[in-house]
């Protein structure tokens, strides 16, 4: 039992969303609305606790501060930084819109890739940036992840990614399409080769990625209440013209369908993902 | 030959071009109907099955719109569910068993989004067929015959090769759509159709695509003739290919690599 204890969310955070002391009058203190239980909580505190409301909802999450809270001190190495977006396509607005988010966000694409340690486990990690385009997949992106794969599979690396995306990238036209395509040729060379692949959905993870890479790992993570799901909930209620259902498209709906393993607290992250890497770390000869 | 892009996507949405069905009619013969994805429902809006081109057995899946109103209906308009592409891969694991070339006609608005789509998993049963087609050992052709539309197109198209007729298009999101969400108006649908790149013409260029089908004769016998020859010259030359699923991981390692610039 108290192997699987870290399995259960943390009791601090439930409790502290209960008999949270009021939130300080200090007007010097930056706080944050939480869209969740609509206190204002002292950016310090979110920062404390991973960027997680005491009342357990998960604020969205730069991708460098998430591979600093997942990974291993010291232990990223960044690869492929050197690829990013063209304008395959000449696409209206597009140069101009990757240099706003570039200045903005300071990424030069919508994902970040490298190795790491995970609990001194070594892995191929790969974390998507919610503030560069909501996390769409153009060809970078999607060479950038299919790079990855190629070096795990060279260098017989687990995979664990973290996803967050609005879709494909409609500025590159067929050539983000394809992405979903070559991504997932990557993904399959590298589970033929025996490798463990994690993914992490977090908010939103939506369309071409998620009918791809997202969907195609051995092993399925998801934040609370993120959005999952392939069409736009917009979308959806415009075709069929009914309203959607409480909770439609959420770690908590794809779970109870049963498209995923299991929702897991960021808190609680480092520690499940350490395990399952023990697990799957050199081939056990009982 | 000028025929704007946007006006392409209308032809291309023509409820009296040839649908699926008739492709698979009037090229192979003895066509037999199988059906159900063997977890949860048969998708009528994807059809497929085996048959023989010319002499040489092969494994047939088309997603089928309908022609009337009735039977447009029945096909949910080409919008296949998740049952839907779980049938195809079904049918095309089966081919891998017996060793039969497979053969797809794409033509689809897209993946149906619904709210029982969403429950049962849409994203990843397209997912899974982009996974597995990627190492099937027997050659897959695909024919874009009508609408490419997104990943919902592609659930059926990572092939060896894949050919687009003359006015079909292929797009990661359709031109209204694209308009919609860009510039808050779907009425610039023509700009869109423009800019995303989706002709026939664009795909090749893009390297998406090997071939375009020639639309003379549409719809009639020397059309289907033309295309059944081609097949069957490609599958001659796909099937004597050793390292058949290397290159289909070359095929579609290579998309998109000329479009990111590295620093």
């Amino acid at each position: 039992m108290a192997l699987l204890s870290f399995l259960k969310p943390k009791n601090k955070l439930e409790e502290g969303g209960r008999t949270a002391a009021p939130v300080q009058e200090d007007a010097g203190e930056p706080e944050k609305k939480c869209p969740n239980c609509h206190k204002d909580i002292p950016l310090s505190r979110l920062w404390a606790n991973d960027l997680v409301c005491p009342c357990g909802y998960h604020f969205r999450m730069k991708a460098r501060q998430r591979i600093k809270m997942i990974a291993d001190k010291g232990s990223f190495h960044e690869l492929f930084s050197n690829l990013k977006a063209d304008n395959p396509l000449n696409f209206p607005g597009y140069n101009s819109k990757i240099e706003t988010v570039h200045a903005a966000s300071g990424e030069q694409e919508a994902v970040v890739c490298g190795t790491a340690a995970i609990g001194r486990q070594k892995c191929c990690l790969f974390v998507m940036e919610s503030y560069f385009m909501m996390g769409s997949m153009g060809s970078a992106v999607g060479e950038k992840i299919t790079e990855l794969f190629e070096y795990a599979v060279e260098h017989r690396l687990p995979v664990v990614g973290f996803t967050v995306s609005g879709g494909a990238r409609m500025q590159e036209g067929l050539l983000s399409l394809m992405q979903m395509a070559k991504t997932s040729v990557a993904v399959k060379r590298h589970s033929d080769a025996g490798l463990l692949y994690i993914a992490v959905l977090t908010d939103p993870t939506t369309g071409g990625v998620t009918a791809s890479f997202a969907m195609e790992a051995d092993i399925i993570l998801a934040e609370p209440g993120a959005t999952v799901g392939f069409a736009g909930a917009r979308v959806i209620e415009q075709t069929t013209k009914k309203a959607l259902p409480d909770g439609f498209q959420t770690s908590e709906f794809v779970m109870e369908h049963g498209f995923i393993d299991s929702i897991i607290p960021r808190p609680n992250q480092r520690k499940y993902l350490t395990a399952i890497l023990k697990m799957h770390n050199g081939r056990a000869v009982v | 030959m000028s025929t704007g892009a946007y006006d392409r996507v209308k032809l291309a949405r023509d409820s009296k071009r040839p649908t699926g069905l008739d492709y698979i009619r009037n090229i192979f013969k003895g066509f037999i109907e199988f059906h159900g994805d063997r977890r949860y429902a048969d998708d009528p809006a994807m059809v497929g099955g085996i048959a023989r081109l010319d002499d040489c057995p092969v494994t047939v899946i088309a997603i089928e719109k309908g022609h009337t109103a009735k039977e447009r209906n029945y096909r949910n308009f080409g919008m296949p569910q998740p049952e839907g592409y779980r049938k195809a891969l079904r049918l095309m694991k089966q081919a891998e068993k017996f060793g039969r070339p497979i053969i797809c006609f794409v033509d689809t608005s897209g993946a149906y989004c619904g709210v029982g789509a969403e429950k049962r998993g849409q994203g990843q049963a397209i997912a899974e067929n982009l996974l597995e087609m990627s190492t099937l050992c027997v050659p897959i052709i695909s024919i874009l015959i009508g609408e490419g539309g997104s990943g919902g197109a592609l659930g059926l198209a990572v092939a060896d090769r894949v050919w687009m007729m003359q006015n079909a298009w292929y797009s990661v999101i359709s031109p209204e759509g694209c308009a919609s969400i860009l510039w808050k108006d779907s009425g610039k649908a023509d700009v869109a159709a423009e800019s995303l790149k989706l002709t026939a013409e664009d795909a090749r260029s893009l390297g998406v695509i090997e071939r375009i089908l020639s639309e003379n004769d549409l719809g009639k016998k020397e059309f289907y003739d033309r295309i059944r020859e081609l097949l069957k010259d490609e599958i001659k030359d796909l099937s004597g290919d050793i390292d058949l699923t290397q290159n289909r991981y070359d095929r579609f390692r290579k998309l998109g690599v000329s479009a990111v610039i590295k620093e």
